[in-house]
């Protein structure tokens, strides 16, 4: 059951590469997405046995991740045939192939329980998005490529060694060499805590160039602009998501481990980082598919808070991983939609979305809207969840600090979605783009996804977010 | 006794010998005869005979530099064990004295050069100044090497007896000392790749164009002096390459001679098969042997 | 044995002096493949003799040592370039900030307890400067294929690091790993071709368009 999941997207990748007609083959996306889905719920509903040798199991906290990108993939797989039908200038052969790879290499993190094949799935994840960066094919999104290939490379091949560390940690400690999540978790007091230090170094610094976060950042802008919406989404939604789980793992077995809190004010430090970076460069920021990674870089400060902070603010840490991976959803494929539009995403061409595109219009708002944290949307919940658990374990410095930053990337956001949206429509070129059900569609159901989380949380759902707080030592 | 008789009498004697061997080579290289290898004893002999001209511009201090230089190198020569005998001064931190004795001499060179007040003889000095300064470095850290390694501070014990030992265990920083120690040595006595002691007219010489305006006796102390800055260094170079010993005094005489002259065919064929460098790599090439030193250093500090 | 691997060891950190000083990108790549053999002969030093550890030795040494060197060569000659022209550091200056780094990288390594069967051996500080050396010549050079260099002194300095665990550890994570090397050359190989067909050279310092 669970290696069906990975094998579904693989065939479909081979499928998606065999198709000779450009127009039938995006149909293959949302085929596998909804097969993917339905895949999910049912091992959700009922958990499988384990694969011989627990390489492969399916916890609480890979359960989630699992939801949430196939969630998002399979709104960016109907919103793909749509987009494609738009695009059929360019051969979108690598396009669909790679989305599917893609969408197996994230499965593979959320289930494996090995580190090193989670680090694996996380570099062929790396690798199969860069020929999505490059889908424009032009000089700009070569440079972002570029960088995005680069940098990600660098960052997965520190995490290599941070897994190395900790392997040799468990030789050390004389203890039968293994990257099995159980074993270590469970033998972790036994670790060389030197070298568990030294590893988490390494790993927080791979898995958080992978996530985004500053100062490692810096790829994260370009590759976001110069990717076609749905890419973005995925990569803001999806590959964040796994690059956080893998930062989770390293997290439950540092803290078993033990320490003297050096885990938790590295995450700290890290995450506030982050979010005084995106503050800064989100005021005035002229150009809208950047504004949303700087959101994203903010995102995973965030969570990179909300993990350092611990306890109370786990829950909030979960459940804002799934609010933040379906909100960036709708935003970037209606960023998408906008761009189209306006064959430009520069703020200075673009005002008036909403006259001109109601629905992408509205809904970028609305996404706009709950990102910053406003009720009644689900970034509200997992926000407030986590602020408050500052307060409350009497961390008001880092509570303070983060509320003032969301304030201020609130002000600096509305600065630049506000026209937007809403300013006077300047005269510029027609194109041919029109909403239209397939490009509309997948975003409002997310939409949908994230107001309902904001004002009611499924059991199954909740009972997950728990777990999972309690795999990670907190949840009360 | 009779070993510091020995002693005194090579490093008095010898030098010139040294260079007359490399010119050799190099002719030999270049397909020619060659001067005859007691050349340099034939050069000094008509300088001495010589008189002296002195420019109007210059001081007792242009007059006093060859002949200090001259004397802080012999007395370094007193500091350094030749092969495996003792040398006849010796005690802790004579090492510190032992550079800075080069320190003096290169001073006084670059003072008596900078006293004639030409602006050619000024670059040739400000340049000797530079590249002292990233040799000097080098130098150090392989002394440090030493001190480390023989538990030290003084040339002798450093130089003879743990240095066959050290290089079983740890011969990678020896191997790495021994580099950074030869490219020091071609540097601090002007060989090629980094300076031509032949020419006298290029713009991108350095020791040479310190001394052009020496004559006579007084210039025939400063090539003594140069020879003899080879032959010490030299020593300190051949103590650590090859620190073989038979323990009869007589024949580790004739090792340590032995392997003074293939040193000096080795720099002979050095020069003959490499061109000069330009002046702007030979910073590069001293930045490259400080850290050949440095990391030798870190791996016996380790 | 341990001595004849850990002046492997030190050769392997020479080798990371050359890459950083000198300006040929043929030099830097011989050099490159030089370390990645040295790579490969290591584990049999280190370890007890079995089949698994040959191939691992000859993978290392096709891999690092042929197959790639042989690929980036290609890359040059097509694109025509020999040197690298104009580091943003120069070249004595990232020399002295390498060795600084390895003197940190040593530092570093002390903190950290070694197994009773690897006591002694320079694999760690080793493997944290040549990855740090890598870093240095990613961040400091300007052409596409240079970056891939350091990446590439980058991994090895992870792979030094994972021969000290060739027995303990799976082959699977090995294989992955070096099939991840291979590929991320191969498509990083890809690019370079396209930013040189793009911009008519592959002088990374022209890829600004994308900035704050």
């Amino acid at each position: 059951m669970l290696s069906g999941l990975i094998l579904i997207p693989l065939l479909g990748a081979l499928a998606a590469w065999f198709i000779p007609s450009e127009r039938g083959r995006p149909w293959v996306l949302p085929v596998v997405g909804i097969v993917h889905l339905a895949m999910t719920v049912e091992v959700l509903l009922v958990p499988p046995a384990p694969s011989p040798g627990r390489w492969l199991q399916l916890d609480p906290l890979g359960t989630l991740v699992l939801l949430s990108v196939s969630l998002l993939f399979l709104a960016c797989a109907v919103y793909a045939v749509g987009y494609l039908n738009y695009r059929q200038e360019r051969a979108n052969r690598p396009l669909c192939a790679m989305l599917l790879v893609c969408l197996a290499a994230m499965t593979l993190v959320a289930i494996s329980h090995h580190l090193g094949l989670l680090w694996v799935a996380m570099e062929t994840t790396t690798l199969a998005m860069a020929p999505l960066i490059y889908f424009n094919r032009n000089a700009r999104s070569i440079e972002a490529t570029w960088k995005y290939l680069l940098i990600c490379s660098v960052g997965i091949a520190l995490a290599l060694l941070g897994l190395l560390f900790l392997a040799y940690s468990t030789v050390v400690a004389r203890m039968e060499p293994t990257l099995l999540l159980d074993p270590l978790v469970a033998n972790a007091s036994l670790l060389s805590p030197a070298w568990v230090k030294a590893a988490f170094v390494f790993l927080l610094v791979g898995f958080g160039t992978k996530m985004g976060l500053a100062p490692l950042h810096t790829w994260k802008p370009d590759a976001y602009g110069e990717a076609p919406g749905l890419v973005g989404a995925l990569l803001s939604g999806g590959l964040v998501t796994c690059a956080f789980l893998g930062l989770m793992r390293v997290y439950q077995i540092c803290t078993a481990a033990g320490g003297d809190g050096f885990y938790q004010d590295a995450l700290v430090t890290l995450g506030l980082v982050s979010m005084a970076t995106a503050a800064v460069f989100m005021a005035r920021q002229a150009d809208f598919k950047r504004m949303l990674a700087y959101s994203s870089v903010e995102h995973v400060g965030l969570l990179a808070v909300a993990l350092g902070l611990g306890k109370g603010a786990l829950v909030g840490a979960l459940l804002h991983l799934v609010n933040n991976g379906l909100t960036k959803g709708v935003l970037f494929l209606t960023a998408g939609n906008i761009h189209r539009s306006y064959n430009s995403k520069r703020c200075e061409h673009v005002k008036g979305a909403m006259r001109r595109l109601p629905w992408s219009g509205g809904l970028f708002m609305a996404g706009f809207i709950a990102i910053t944290g406003s009720p009644p949307f689900g970034p509200f919940v997992s926000e407030f969840s986590i602020l408050s658990s500052a307060f409350v374990q009497g961390n008001s410095l880092v509570g303070g600090l983060a509320l003032l930053l969301l304030a201020a990337i609130f002000i600096g956001m509305a600065g630049t979605v506000l026209p937007v949206v809403m300013g006077e429509p300047t005269r510029v070129e027609h194109t041919d783009y029109r909403d239209r059900f397939l490009t509309v569609a997948p975003p409002l159901a997310l939409m949908a996804a994230v107001l309902l989380l904001g004002i009611w949380l499924p059991e199954p759902l909740r009972r997950i977010v728990a777990e999972g707080a309690q795999l990670l030592g907190g949840g009360r | 006794m009779t070993d510091a008789v020995i002693h005194i009498l090579l490093t008095l004697l010898m030098p010139p010998l040294l260079l007359g061997i490399i010119g050799k080579t190099k002719a030999l290289f270049a397909g020619r005869v060659g001067a005859p290898i007691l050349q340099p004893y034939y050069d000094l002999a008509k300088l001495l005979r010589k008189g002296s001209v002195f420019s109007d511009t210059t001081t007792w201090v242009f007059q006093a530099g060859p002949v200090v230089t001259l004397a802080a190198t012999l007395t370094a020569s007193f500091l350094i064990p030749l092969g495996e005998h003792r040398a006849p001064l010796s005690f802790s931190g004579d090492m510190v004295l032992f550079a800075y004795l080069f320190g003096l001499a290169r001073f006084c060179t670059t003072a008596a050069a900078l006293d004639t007040g030409s602006s050619f003889e000024g670059m040739g000095a400000a340049r000797e100044a530079t590249f002292a300064c990233l040799a000097e470095p080098a130098l150090f850290f392989s002394l440090a090497v030493l001190a480390r390694l023989s538990g030290s501070l003084s040339l002798t014990p450093m130089l003879t007896g743990t240095v066959a030992t050290s290089w079983l265990n740890s011969g990678a920083s020896i191997l790495l000392l021994g580099g950074s120690l030869f490219i020091v040595l071609l540097v601090e006595n002007c060989r090629v790749p980094f300076d031509d002691p032949t020419t006298h007219l290029e713009l991108t010489m350095i020791h040479e164009v310190m001394v052009l305006d020496h004559s006579g006796p007084l210039f025939g102390v400063i090539l003594y002096g140069a020879a003899v800055k080879l032959f010490v260094l030299g020593a300190l170079f051949t103590d650590i390459a090859l620190p073989y010993a038979t323990g009869i005094t007589l024949v580790d005489w004739g090792l340590f001679i032995v392997a003074m002259l293939m040193l000096a065919i080795g720099i002979g064929v050095v020069e003959s098969v490499m061109a000069r460098l330009r002046i702007v790599k030979v910073p590069q090439m001293l930045a490259a042997a400080c850290i050949l030193a440095a990391f030798s250093l870190l791996l016996v500090l380790r | 044995m341990n001595t004849v691997a850990d002046q492997l060891i030190v050769l392997v950190m020479l080798i990371n002096f050359a890459a950083l000083g000198t300006g040929r990108l043929a030099v830097a790549i011989r050099a490159v493949a030089l370390q990645g053999v040295i790579l490969g002969i290591l584990p049999v030093l280190i370890h007890s003799f079995s089949w698994h550890l040959v191939a691992i030795t000859v993978g290392l040494i096709l891999a690092k040592g042929i197959l790639i060197p042989s690929l980036l060569t290609g890359a040059i000659t097509k694109a025509r370039i020999t040197r690298e022209m104009e580091p943003f550091i120069g070249y004595v200056p990232t020399l002295l900030i390498g060795a600084v780094l390895t003197a940190l990288a040593f530092a570093f390594a002390a903190k950290l307890p070694l197994a009773p069967a690897h006591q002694g051996l320079l694999f760690v500080p080793a493997a944290i400067a040549t990855l740090l050396t890598g870093f240095l010549l990613l961040v400091t050079r300007r052409k596409a294929i240079s970056q891939v260099i350091g990446y590439l002194v980058l991994e090895n300095g992870i792979f030094l690091f994972g021969l000290l665990l060739t027995e303990a550890m799976p082959v699977m994570v090995e294989a992955g790993a070096l099939l991840d090397l291979i590929v991320g050359i191969f498509v990083m190989g890809i690019i370079i071709n396209q930013i040189s067909r793009e911009f008519s050279s592959i002088d990374t310092s022209r890829l600004t368009a994308l900035k704050e």
